[in-house]
């Protein structure tokens, strides 16, 4: 890549625009999974018994299943929320930026 | 015709299997020295692949085809693929083994190993793709001195690689030697010779078609057996956990965690190899590169995220069911684990409780059950070591040899004809490990992979990424910190010292050096602390100008802009 073409993306505004978006975007879900994962994983080191509360009275079926089961669908509800905004308004974004500069 | 055969054949595989299932729960299990079906449904499995491999090497003439398939592969099928990979035999067995044994623990184990790819997605995935051609150290090296990043990424690699390929030999060995009443040695060479004439003549095309395969018949094959345990407590998920409780020695303990996770920084360290030992796995991170673009790429990770995630909610239920079925089978059980229908010790269940899910084969689905999910444990294993070597030998053929030995002046021929010499000489090491680690748990030893990819790989790949500053020194001496780091704390830990080395306390039980079980959280900042050290202290010309080349890798991870060469195509 040419020192020209690249000062011409690195000045576009759109470029700025999809570089804070995306960035934002990808910390914010990092962010989310890790409070969720290391939520789950602090409880089981320091208050274990919280998950090993009975779901209702009488249950077997304890309140960590549930939670546990929480976490592995969040970690694919989290990437859908990502792939859905990314393969979008993202790429939408670099295509712009693309036609533009041709 | 290119992509439909290997499902239609896939199908016509499942279908005796559909025919056999009907009357699966009313058959009496009996114990049989050899299992025709197994044999002749893994006959099949092998026939198959091996059609697909002699399909795949007309087509693997250029060193992209070897090494991504051409970057042909679709967003969905890489992200079977990637599931495949991921969905290894250690993970089917162990998990499954260790929700048997100790119930809820099992979940939390699980768990970690999923939520490294939601972090894969949001951080490294596109950038990867923008970035790399065949290995991840081509995203590593982007702006760096190739010879010492290369050298140091293809190092890291090997031990990821050959960690993971222990794991993988010794289920292999297992499984064979328990089904077939073959020697151990013969299981782990037959595994070795099939994978190294997958990977040499089929590359990373018939490497990725097993994989798929193998993934949907894991998938379908863990379905049908959840389904059918499930069935046996009247799909009533809080009947089957009140009937474990009452058939496992422990009781309602199994219900929550449990002693997998012992304090807090144990239980730290383990999450951070979990999360990020998945993002800077080898194997993982060259399927990136099949793919044709960054929005295929970002596909199959939200695919691959939920084949998994699926999967694990399987394993959970495979585990949890068999404490209950496998207790009303005396057989399975050595003499005094099993009393009055109680399973007192777990790991009397003949064979380890790596064999939980084949025995919960034989309860719920017969003989023939047990040779369809015996031949997929099977396969699962030839997929994910076919998966390791090639990225092994990639490490070896690309950043070692073209890059770091020949410096780039090589041609496509010879580092194609290196990177088959490389897949045959860790084909044999691979034998030679598996025979030397026979006694150790499966689950455990990926668990270490993950610390070592966790240590070395990911942060100097996140840092040559986001941070202007690296320079080559700060990655060589930082990503070698980390790796040296892992793998000693490892060497130190009870399942190493005491375990494997036979060092024993004052009371005859095996010890460790360190309390750690697992090094991340020692490594993980040693590593980054070491590229940020070195990367500060490098006054160098040469780390001047890596940090000005900063700005057009920059901009080639956020838009694609000069990526599209790169698949060489």
């Amino acid at each position: 890549m040419t020192t020209d073409s690249l000062d011409a993306i690195t000045s576009h505004p759109l470029y700025a625009e999809l570089v804070s978006k995306r960035k934002r975007f990808g910390w914010i879900l990092t962010f989310l999974m890790m409070v969720i994962y290391y939520g789950f994983v602090l409880v089981i080191a320091y208050k274990k018994e919280w998950l090993a509360i009975p779901l209702y009275h009488g249950s077997i079926t304890t309140v960590g299943i549930p939670v546990g089961l929480a976490v592995i669908i969040s970690a694919f509800l989290l990437t859908g929320i990502y792939v859905y905004r990314a393969n979008g308004e993202f790429d939408d974004l670099t295509q712009r930026i693309r036609e533009n500069l041709q | 015709m290119k992509r439909l055969s290997p499902w239609a054949i896939l199908l016509a595989l499942l279908v005796p299997f559909a025919i056999a299932s009907a009357d699966a729960l009313t058959g009496s299990v009996t114990k049989q020295p050899l299992n025709m079906t197994a044999v002749i449904m893994f006959v099949i499995f092998v026939a198959m692949t091996l059609g697909i491999t002699y399909w795949a090497s007309l087509r693997t003439r250029t060193a992209s085809d070897f090494y991504t398939a051409g970057g042909g592969i679709t967003g969905f099928q890489n992200g079977l693929a990637i599931a495949g990979d991921y969905m290894s035999a250690a993970s089917f067995l162990g998990i499954s083994g260790l929700v048997f044994l100790s119930g809820y623990d099992g979940l939390i184990y699980s768990i970690g190993w999923l939520v490294g790819w939601p972090v894969i997605m949001f951080l490294i995935a596109e950038q990867i793709r923008n970035l790399g051609k065949f290995t991840f150290a081509d995203v590593a090296s982007y702006r760096f001195s190739q010879v010492p990043i290369r050298s140091m990424a293809a190092v890291s690699s090997l031990v990821v690689v050959a960690f993971y390929l222990i794991a993988q030999m010794v289920g292999a060995g297992k499984l064979i030697q328990l089904l077939f009443g073959l020697e151990y040695w013969m299981a782990v060479v037959i595994v070795g010779a099939l994978m190294m004439i997958y990977v040499i003549f089929g590359g990373m095309t018939a490497t990725t078609w097993v994989q798929i395969i193998k993934a949907g018949l894991l998938l379908c094959g863990a379905t049908f057996m959840a389904f059918m345990a499930l069935a046996h407590f009247g799909f009533s998920p809080e009947e089957m956990f009140r009937q474990a409780t009452t058939h496992n020695v422990k009781g309602l303990a199994i219900m929550g965690p449990g002693t997998l996770i012992k304090d807090p920084i144990n239980a730290i360290s383990l999450g951070l190899a979990l999360m990020f030992g998945t993002a800077g796995l080898p194997h993982i991170l060259m399927r990136f590169f099949t793919v044709p673009n960054a929005k295929e790429a970002r596909k199959s990770v939200f695919f691959a995220t939920g084949f998994i995630g699926y999967f694990y909610i399987l394993t959970f239920i495979i585990g949890f069911a068999a404490i209950t079925l496998l207790a009303q089978h005396p057989e399975f059980f050595k003499e005094g684990a099993l009393v009055d229908g109680m399973v007192k010790d777990p790991k009397g269940l003949i064979g380890g409780t790596n064999m939980v899910a084949i025995k919960l084969a034989q309860a719920v689905g017969g003989d023939m059950f047990l040779g369809f999910i015996s031949a997929v444990a099977f396969a699962t294993i030839l997929a994910v070591v076919s998966g390791l070597t090639l990225a092994g030998a990639s490490a070896i053929s690309h950043d070692l040899y073209a890059s770091a030995i020949a410096r780039g002046r090589v041609n496509e021929t010879t580092e194609l004809r290196v990177g088959k010499i490389a897949t045959f000489v860790l084909g044999l090491v691979a034998i030679g490990l598996g025979i030397a680690f026979e006694k150790q748990n499966v689950a455990f030893m990926v668990g270490l992979a993950f610390a070592i990819a966790a240590s070395a790989n990911f942060p100097v790949l996140v840092a040559s990424i986001f941070w202007r500053g690296m320079t080559t020194w700060g990655a060589f001496i930082g990503g070698f910190a980390g790796l040296i780091t892992a793998v000693t704390l490892t060497i130190m830990t009870k399942a190493v010292w005491g375990d494997t080395l036979g060092h024993l306390g004052a009371d005859g039980k095996s010890v460790g050096l360190i309390t750690l079980d697992n090094p991340a959280i020692i490594s993980i900042p040693v590593a980054f602390i070491g590229i940020w050290l070195f990367s500060m202290l490098d006054r160098s010309e040469r780390a001047n100008s890596e940090r000005a080349a900063f700005a057009a890798q920059r901009v080639r991870c956020e838009t694609g802009i000069g990526a599209e060469g790169a698949a060489g195509h």
